[in-house]
């Protein structure tokens, strides 16, 4: 591979490229303490301004991303987010606006964040939202941190939560770290929760049950209602994962289902790019029983103007050192406003259109887990492949490389051998969708004809297949 | 797939094997070959006491973490501490060098179900 550090770029005698700073004084060393002086200059690359922007203009063209191609990483929704969200958000009245600024001074902002969350709750089907949590993780913590305030405050100790065994690993690490025991409910012969085996586990030691609908094998859990009840009926709470959502949004609501959590990812469904490394954004909403427990400060709309109410006696706490991460939440608001309840209803609805178009082309070819529709995602095996040829879904997904596509997920779920976890979404059109089906059907053939193609893809790459074996024993993270 | 006929086998693909002093369990080679190669394994303490069918250790491989569980009652005797060093013993030995606990079992005969070697290879055909 041709990309050196900039530290072996560099030539000793150079110098650094000087950038003016903006507005602030230079700062006197006078008044830094002796002992947090270095004693050596640090040793920053020497090298001209413009081989630091060649450096990493090329390291970001070795990087594949939605903008560059199809991505269809199942479970992630790596969908297009509209351009109009991204401008909005770079406007400096959002962008320069300061986190500490006094409710008073931050009207708009407070709108933008109270009228988001009025819609979230609409969409969703919950009395009151949160924006505060910082991703999807921190939403789940948030929403089981409020399910045991719940019951604590209902003077029940119930200390065991429900994750079906296709959940989201994030699932069972989030009761854990609640304090909760995690059971693990099998799924049915046909990929959904098995009401029989719910019912045994549900008992008066039950706090909740944390569920995607659709599930991790994007099938739709038709009993959700039953799921619900059955959890109910025992004294435990339904938490809703909202990583799913992008095939329902606008045509179910998790509360008519009989959740009374859910968290959704801005992040995910509602116009931020995913995958990033950040900010994210997952709101929390709730239903009116466990609304006294949401974090503070919330949103509220006062007689005269927006405040920040934070005098709430039985909340879990604060979450965020300030209200949410502003310009996710802004950039959901744009998607919300752009296309209403209508567009909406087109974005699910387009998603499970193009997953099951996709479903259907490849079925024949690569066993799908499970016959019949799917909703946004749907997982296939590489089983059969890899009984007659030995390619395994590691070699499918490393030649799709070669081919100009992002691989889907692999191995995830557990629960299917040789797992290829599509997601397609539905922003892409039907020339990519083929083409990305072409790719497979193409590799299926190779795996036939030569498979040692498979074994050493990828071949058109700056670096070939890279041994994971050495690199998660040798692990140097270090230049 | 490598099913030796001398040893018993779990449902969840750990594999057993008796002696006078009690009982060395490791991960079958269909086990092995499904997580793929095993780059790091959580060895637990010698001493520690579990229950049935309870977790005695994770394991990882490049594509996942899985759990080993005890197939009966008793108290970690040893553990293979080559693993620490070479959890590749794991994908080239499953039944011999790969071995990772040794077990004193409280009652020999309390296990969790146990399958005799053809059981095991007929459950592996009709996939779990």
């Amino acid at each position: 591979m041709s990309a050196e550090t900039v530290f072996e770029r560099s030539h000793p005698g150079r110098g650094t490229p000087y950038v003016a700073q903006r507005g602030a004084p230079p700062a006197s060393l006078d008044t830094i303490p002796r002992h947090a002086l270095r004693a050596r200059p640090p040793a920053l690359p020497e090298l001209t301004e413009g081989e630091v922007v060649r450096h990493y203009t090329n390291l970001s063209r070795k990087n594949w991303a939605v903008d560059v191609g199809f991505y269809p990483l199942g479970s992630c929704t790596m969908k297009y987010n509209p351009r109009l969200a991204e401008q909005i958000a770079a406007w400096p009245e959002f962008s320069a606006a300061h986190p500490l600024r006094p409710a008073r001074a931050a009207q708009g902002l407070l709108r933008i964040m109270y009228e988001t969350e009025r819609m979230l709750a609409h969409l969703c089907g919950m009395e009151r939202f949160t924006l505060q949590p910082a991703a999807g993780a921190q939403g789940e913590l948030c929403g089981m941190l409020m399910i045991r305030s719940y019951h604590l405050q209902h003077g029940a100790h119930r200390n065991t939560v429900i994750v079906p065994d296709s959940a989201h690993g994030t699932n069972p690490a989030t009761a854990a770290l609640a304090g909760f025991k995690v059971v693990t409910c099998p799924s049915s012969a046909e990929g959904l929760v098995d009401l029989r085996a719910l019912s045994k586990l549900a008992n008066d030691d039950l706090a909740g049950i944390m569920l995607t609908n659709p599930n991790t094998l994007g099938l739709f859990e038709r009993d959700i209602q039953q799921v619900c009840r059955i959890v109910h009926d025992a004294g435990g709470l339904a938490y809703y994962d909202g990583a799913n959502f992008n095939a329902l949004v606008g045509r179910f609501r998790p509360g008519d289902m009989g959740f009374d959590v859910v968290h959704l990812n801005l992040h995910k469904t509602f116009a931020t790019p995913h995958g990033g490394g950040g900010p994210g954004s997952g709101p929390v909403g709730v239903t009116a029983q466990l609304e006294p427990y949401l974090p503070v400060p919330l949103i509220a709309k006062g007689p005269e103007e927006f405040e920040l109410e934070e005098n709430r006696p039985h909340t879990i706490g604060r979450l965020n050192a300030f209200a949410g991460s502003m310009l996710v939440v802004l950039r959901a608001y744009v998607y919300l406003r752009l296309l209403g309840t209508a567009g909406l209803r087109d974005v699910s609805g387009k998603a499970v259109l193009a997953a099951n178009y996709l479903k259907q082309r490849l079925a024949d070819t690569y066993a799908p887990s499970h016959p019949g529709r799917c909703m946004h995602e749907f997982v296939l095996s590489a089983e059969k492949q890899r009984e007659e040829s030995g390619v395994r879904a590691l070699d499918i997904a490393k030649r799709l490389i070669d081919l100009g596509f992002h691989p889907p997920t692999m191995y995830f779920p557990l629960t299917v051998p040789e797992a290829l976890m599509i997601e397609p979404t539905e922003t892409e059109d039907l020339e990519t969708l083929d083409a990305f089906a072409d790719a497979l059907l193409q590799i299926a053939r190779e795996a036939k004809e030569s498979p040692e193609l498979l074994h050493d893809a990828p071949h058109n790459t700056p670096v070939g297949r890279l041994d994971e074996v050495a690199a998660a024993k040798n692990l140097n993270v270090r230049w | 797939m490598n099913i030796p006929p001398d040893l018993q086998y779990t449902p969840t693909h750990e594999w057993l094997r008796r002696d006078a002093e009690g009982v060395t369990i490791g991960i079958t080679d269909y086990a092995q070959s499904e997580l793929t190669d095993v780059v790091f394994v959580e060895l637990p303490e010698v001493g520690r006491h579990l229950n049935a069918g309870h977790e005695l250790l994770a394991l990882e491989s490049v594509k996942a973490v899985a759990y080993v569980y005890a197939p009966l009652a008793g108290t970690i005797a040893a553990v293979n501490e080559k693993l620490r060093k070479q959890p590749e013993l794991i994908n080239q030995d499953p039944y011999g060098q790969g071995w990772i606990v040794r077990l004193t079992p409280d009652q020999p005969e309390h296990t969790v179900v146990l399958l005799a070697p053809a059981a095991y290879e007929r459950k592996l055909k009709e996939g779990d």
